[in-house]
């Protein structure tokens, strides 16, 4: 989670390989909010969704999430193991161990987590966005920034 | 006319496996059975419809579920579809006479391709749940069919 506290608080479903996904990531970033982010990564859409997925989880545990997240997000063109490691390096994480945890099953678990939770939560396609009672799916326009200026 | 309700036997029908094998009402006897129409083939939403369930499908199966993806495409068009989604989720197609299925089911857009629709079947053929979205843009999500298996099996 991040944004200022008590800012109104969204969750996201998404995928980093997930174009329409970028595209709300960047405005998201525009508007005061307080935003969780959930993995939904779709490997038959999207080949290397869920090896990107683990890889930001492995980052959270050195305490690198967000800046990881914003890395896949910025260039969705590169996300081969050699340019997950590339992220790694320069935002100075411990590789070996990096690697060691973006493999492991607590990582994936973490992930399919999200996702069951995202099933439950009736979410077919990446992006979904909740905030309270409102639920938009897809691509971003002008009545989703709309909803979620501040009055 | 609308998609076939809960409590209604399922109407007969035939469609084309890939295999080459018609899939009537026969197939559906004995076992629950999820009809998953979609309108069209390589549409960028059906793609993620299918690929969300080919996700959970392990849990779908571990509940005695079996899902078919139908479609008024042609068994190729599905089998180069389902290739390039990586799912295993078998194709029923309603090519010829076209739409016929799916006008039995009550799903057949006028515009002659199948509407978003779900219908569970239960292993008396008789059906449990159906489902049908607002509109073809509106995706289904594995939820309601997982609520449907949860309702049924009470």
């Amino acid at each position: 989670m991040r944004g200022p506290e008590g800012a109104r608080p969204v969750t996201v479903y998404g995928d980093y390989e997930c174009p329409s996904c970028a595209a709300l990531e960047a405005r998201l970033h525009e508007l005061e909010l307080r935003v969780t982010f959930r993995h939904f990564p779709v490997r038959s859409s999207h080949p290397r969704a869920q090896a990107a997925a683990h890889a930001a989880e492995a980052a959270a545990l050195q305490g690198a999430f967000w800046p990881f997240h914003d890395a896949l997000f910025a260039d969705q063109g590169r996300l081969e193991d050699p340019h997950l490691w590339a992220r790694a390096e320069a935002l100075g994480l411990d590789l070996p161990r990096f690697d060691a945890d973006r493999r492991s099953d607590a990582v994936a678990e973490r992930v399919r987590a999200d996702f069951r939770g995202g099933i439950r939560a009736g979410v077919a396609t990446t992006p979904t966005l909740f905030a309270g009672g409102l639920r938009h799916v897809g691509r971003p326009g002008p009545e989703l920034w709309a909803a979620l200026r501040p009055a | 006319m609308p998609v076939v309700e809960a409590g209604q036997p399922a109407p007969e029908f035939s469609l084309a496996t890939y295999e080459g094998d018609r899939f009537t009402r026969e197939n559906l006897l004995g076992r629950i059975t999820v009809l998953v129409f979609y309108p069209h083939a390589f549409s960028p939403i059906c793609t993620d419809q299918l690929s969300v369930y080919q996700e959970v499908l392990d849990d779908f199966t571990e509940r005695g579920a079996t899902l078919y993806g139908v479609s008024c495409d042609s068994v190729w068009a599905q089998q180069a579809f389902r290739e390039k989604l990586g799912t295993t989720i078998e194709q029923l197609s309603d090519f010829e006479p076209k739409g016929e299925a799916c006008r039995a089911f009550g799903v057949l857009h006028p515009a002659g391709f199948p509407e978003r629709a779900l219908v569970m079947t239960g292993p008396d053929g008789v059906v449990l749940w159906s489902h049908q979205a607002e509109n073809p843009g509106v995706l289904p999500g594995a939820n309601l069919i997982f609520d449907a298996l949860d309702a049924v099996s009470v």
